[in-house]
């Protein structure tokens, strides 16, 4: 956070990171929502990254209970939810103690006083009394009473007998709210009509929270306590209409934009997971879009349910995340080796078995690529951003539809609940999935016959004939068919053939792809990080960094994991060196290794966050610089 | 279609492929019956779907000239489901065995079951495993010997007309693979009723389990042990009808002759919405190896998954018209930066 007093109360900033944390029951992640979009709506550019338990309600007070959400806001365009933040509201000692580390030298640290007592101590950790003891001197620390501000505020109420006290201290987290709204100047009228809304049935809940917001914002305007506040002026964004968007909700509306361009009916079928389920809620209110969604019995029902509907003419999808693509894995391959067009989503999250439910991770790109038995090749796309969940969902459907394959979407548990601005498409100009489709209606063999398996010389897609289709009736499965006919076969040469086939019907999809995007604006980098999936904001950030340093950097980011770009290799090969992070252990990188035969150096950690673009600075350093100024 | 369609035969509903079950299989006996039954109700090749699993049950709809396919063990019920729901305009049959559709795909079935999708589900119950060569099923007998229980399996089994019951299918009855008139009847009702549809058909496998069904298939025991279930008719069997089925005070049912049952034989009602009269019927025989109920359980009229599910659709886009894309990107917080 630097910048200069223009006023005597106002700082100027370009940009800054505000982090909320509390216990999982204090509201932070509804107060992060809120502080996002009264900053979307002031014209920042913005990345939020939310963090919460996979417990519902661990114990209250422990730092397993601790949830925060982190908002990165900026007058120019940002890339990452930001590495440390400059403000921290700790509502409690556990909160404080989990995230002061992360605070940046001499930022704001904002507590809540009332909830440091001795027992709260203790169950975060502390031996002493951190905001006594020292442990804060490096900081601008605001101790306010929000619990008791809070009370004393809704102090009418609770003698009308509207609110009990227990029901009041609960608006604390709006009165935090207002009070960093009001440092920050962000404007709180839309969070007042927003819980008008949220409490129409309840009105003196909205009525408290209400009061609360407006006692926070207050207190930062009349009390001395507060020397600075800080402006961070709207982002020079490419015009457009924006809105702000998590990647759950872009994946959702890539379905049912799909659904409209390919005028297919969307069928979901699924089974609730973390961090996945969203998706399936906001598709079962899309109903009037003709969207069908399935709540199975299981993951296995759920991707049986889609085989069905696919095989019925429908644009089918099922949406998981690690543990159930797992138990998806045999229909998977079935509907692989069926040809029919479906798409498989993966919002990764911290593994292996149950692993980090609430966490992000990338350590599924091996079980997406090769996570079934036998040779079944599948295309694997995965997405960079949270809007960009939205068109790697269409280029998915794109495939699947062209090609008549199941596709498997990568997401993350970072893409799929942090949030930034999206500048929307207007729907007219996304793709026309029509076009690269259409079922079937008369035989395509000699004498009248249907062939099922007689493909397409350029696509090496298989007809698509769907039941209610006189004439064409037909008979598929997971046994080995010949090719053409489709009737079972246990010929060896047949399933040779079958097998290339299948393989070579996945690099036809390469074929149609556009040259592969390096960004190098100077054109002179001989280093090249390369990425794929969530890390691309880090990375960008990163590149920003190092090239501001002198360092000739060039970066590219693959939305295709399969198949992959034909370019790469060859583009690979001009680089001194290529750096490869990932949230995993090198899974893209020693496929690269295997595929190029070329050093890629990889840079991995499996903490469940994001990386830190300092991080990757500092990684990069190390893996491509640093021999050289050894040698220089 | 406007001109009316030509009345189709068995022929119609018979595919190209060379039927490859074993020689004196109890499968071509039902795939005979099917084929005939679908021709006499009037059922289109093209609107029909046979879904099957993995076993030897499962390769019957590479038999049918239909649209069909064989899924993977045990599954056969989701995707029937998925195509279901999606596709009301079709009539949908799993064909499914006791390993596919009890052991490995029990969970499927008795979810299919519940929900009531308009599905019709055979099971081809021969008590073991076929195309695997010869282990014990989840429908074997305690005590049977087979190659994975060289001592006799400890392993109890399930009934499959209980387990549908419990889960409270709305259809559910029980026929026999020989008895071609029967079997007919029973495919004919099921393929008549709105939603999920349950056939356990006994099936004689000659190779791995030959005689399993013996005390019913064979001419001279299925009059002594075959209880007939006909709706609104008393529970009789046997030669003269010489025994009969009675309630007992707790609600179970027994077998006594016919002359000491006096007005209290029961009347074979399948349409009760309560299901318990059926379950009771269905503990009367656990094995069969002696009188056994055969024909109708349950069958009752209850709100169908699908259509409750395209009600909701329908009802969605009543309230809030069809869906306009443009306007779901743009729900929400949204604002213009101008160029």
């Amino acid at each position: 956070m630097s910048g200069t007093v223009t006023e005597r109360t106002t700082v100027q900033l370009s940009s800054a990171v505000v982090r909320f944390a509390g216990d999982s029951g204090d509201g932070m992640q509804l107060t992060g929502d809120r502080f996002t979009t009264q900053t979307a709506l002031a014209g920042n550019d913005l990345a939020t990254l939310p963090d919460f338990p996979a417990e519902i309600r661990a114990p209250a007070g422990t730092l397993a209970g601790v949830s925060s959400f982190q908002l990165h806001f900026s007058d120019q365009d940002i890339h990452t939810p930001g590495d440390a933040p400059d403000v921290l509201v700790a509502m409690n000692p556990a909160a404080l103690m989990k995230h002061l580390d992360a605070l940046k030298a001499g930022g704001t640290v904002i507590v809540n006083v009332d909830s440091f007592t001795e027992r709260n101590l203790q169950k975060a950790g502390y031996h002493g009394d951190p905001l006594h003891d020292g442990t804060l001197t490096d900081y601008r620390v605001h101790e306010v009473k929000l619990t008791q501000l809070t009370v004393r505020a809704l102090e009418e109420q609770i003698e009308r007998g509207e609110l009990n006290k227990k029901e009041a201290e609960r608006c604390k987290n709006m009165l935090a709210l207002g009070l960093v709204s009001w440092m920050f100047h962000r404007p709180i009228d839309g969070t007042v009509e927003w819980l008008q809304q949220k409490f129409r049935s309840k009105p003196e809940l909205a009525e408290a929270n209400t009061t609360a917001l407006r006692a926070g914002w207050n207190y930062g305007d009349t009390t001395e306590a507060f020397v600075f506040t800080y402006e961070v002026p709207a982002a020079k964004l490419p015009p457009g209409r924006y809105r702000n968007i998590t990647g759950n909700q872009a994946l959702s509306y890539g379905l049912v934009a799909a659904s409209v361009r390919s005028g297919l009916p969307l069928f979901c079928g699924s089974y609730p997971i973390t961090p996945a389920s969203d998706i399936l809620h906001e598709l079962a209110k899309q109903k009037h879009f003709g969207v069908m969604t399935f709540q199975a019995e299981d993951e296995i029902a759920a991707i049986g349910s889609v085989i069905g509907a696919a095989f019925g003419g429908s644009l089918a999808v099922t949406t998981s995340s690690g543990p159930g693509i797992a138990l998806k894995t045999e229909a998977l391959g079935l509907a692989m080796m069926t040809e029919l067009p479906l798409l498989v989503v993966n919002v990764m999250r911290g593994g292996p078995s149950t692993g980090l439910p609430t966490k992000t991770e990338q350590s599924d790109l091996l079980q997406a690529l090769y996570g079934r038995n036998g040779e079944a090749p599948i295309p694997v796309v995965a997405a960079s951003s949270p809007s960009d969940c939205f068109d790697v969902t269409l280029e998915a459907a794109r495939i699947a539809l062209t090609y008549r394959t199941p596709v498997m979407v990568l997401s993350d548990g970072y893409l799929a609940n942090s949030a930034e601005p999206w500048n929307m498409p207007h729907t007219d100009e996304l793709p026309d999935l029509r076009a690269v489709f259409s079922f079937t209606t008369e035989p395509n063999g000699p004498d009248g016959t249907y062939l099922p398996f007689l493909r397409d010389p350029d696509t090496l897609a298989r007809p698509w004939a769907v039941p209610g289709t006189p004439g064409l009736e037909h008979r598929i499965g997971g046994l080995e068919k010949e090719d053409g006919t489709g009737h079972i076969s246990y010929d060896h040469a047949n399933h040779h053939r079958m097998t290339v086939l299948r393989h070579q019907r996945l690099a036809r999809i390469a074929d149609d792809l556009p040259p592969t995007e390096v960004f190098d604006p100077d054109g002179d980098a001989d280093v090249l990080i390369l990425g794929w999936g969530s890390t691309a904001g880090p990375i960008r950030a990163a590149c920003h960094q190092l090239r501001q340093r002198g360092r000739k950097v060039a970066r590219v980011h693959l939305r295709h994991l399969a198949p992959l770009p034909k370019d790469l290799p060859d583009l690979l090969q001009r680089y001194r060196v290529v750096v490869l992070p990932e949230n995993n252990m090198g899974q893209l990188a020693m496929l690269l290794r295997a595929r190029t035969l070329l050093d890629i150096r990889s840079y991995n950690t499996v903490t469940g966050q994001p990386f830190a673009s300092a991080e990757l600075v500092r990684a990069v350093e190390e893996l491509a610089f640093s021999e050289q100024e050894v040698t220089v | 279609m406007t001109e009316a369609q030509a009345t189709l035969s068995k022929k119609d509903f018979t595919s190209d492929r060379e039927v490859r079950w074993c020689p004196g299989c109890g499968d071509y006996a039902i795939l005979a019956s099917v084929q005939t039954m679908l021709a006499e109700v009037g059922a289109r090749p093209e609107k029909t779907v046979f879904v099957s699993g993995i076993g030897c049950s499962s390769r019957f709809p590479y038999y049918m000239n239909t649209y069909g396919f064989h899924s993977i063990h045990g599954r056969a019920p989701t995707l029937a489901t998925g195509l279901a729901i999606t596709r009301p305009d079709l009539d949908i049959w799993v064909v499914t065995g006791d390993g596919d559709g009890l052991s490995i795909g029990g969970n499927h079935l008795v979810h299919a079951l519940r929900r009531n999708v308009n599905i019709h589900v055979l099971l081809f119950n021969n008590e073991i495993y076929g195309l695997t060569k010869g282990q014990y099923s989840p429908t074997s007998p305690l005590g049977s010997i087979h190659k994975s229980t060289p001592m006799g399996s400890i392993d109890r089994p399930v009934n499959p007309v209980s387990l549908a019951l419990g889960a409270e299918a709305t259809f559910v009855a029980r026929s026999i693979d020989n008895d071609r008139k029967h079997l007919t009847e029973v495919l004919t009702a099921a393929y008549e009723h709105r939603g999920a549809s349950f056939i356990e058909i006994y099936q004689n496998c000659n190779v791995f389990n030959d005689g399993a069904f013996d005390a019913l298939r064979t001419p001279e025991n299925k009059t002594a042990n075959q209880i007939r279930l006909r709706r609104g008719e008393p529970i009789t069997f046997g030669q003269q009808g010489e025994n009969a089925v009675v309630a007992r005070g707790d609600g179970t049912m027994k077998i006594v002759p016919t002359e000491d049952a006096g007005d209290r034989v029961v009347i074979h009602d399948p349409t009760k919405q309560e299901p318990t009269t059926a379950f009771a019927l269905a503990r009367l025989a656990h094995n069969p190896t002696g009188p056994t109920p055969i024909g109708v359980f349950r069958d009752v009229a209850r709100p169908v998954y699908d259509d409750l599910l395209r009600e909701q659709v329908e009802a969605a886009q009543q309230r809030q018209g069809q869906g306009d894309l443009q306007q779901l990107l743009e729900s929400g917080n949204v604002w213009d930066v101008l160029g």
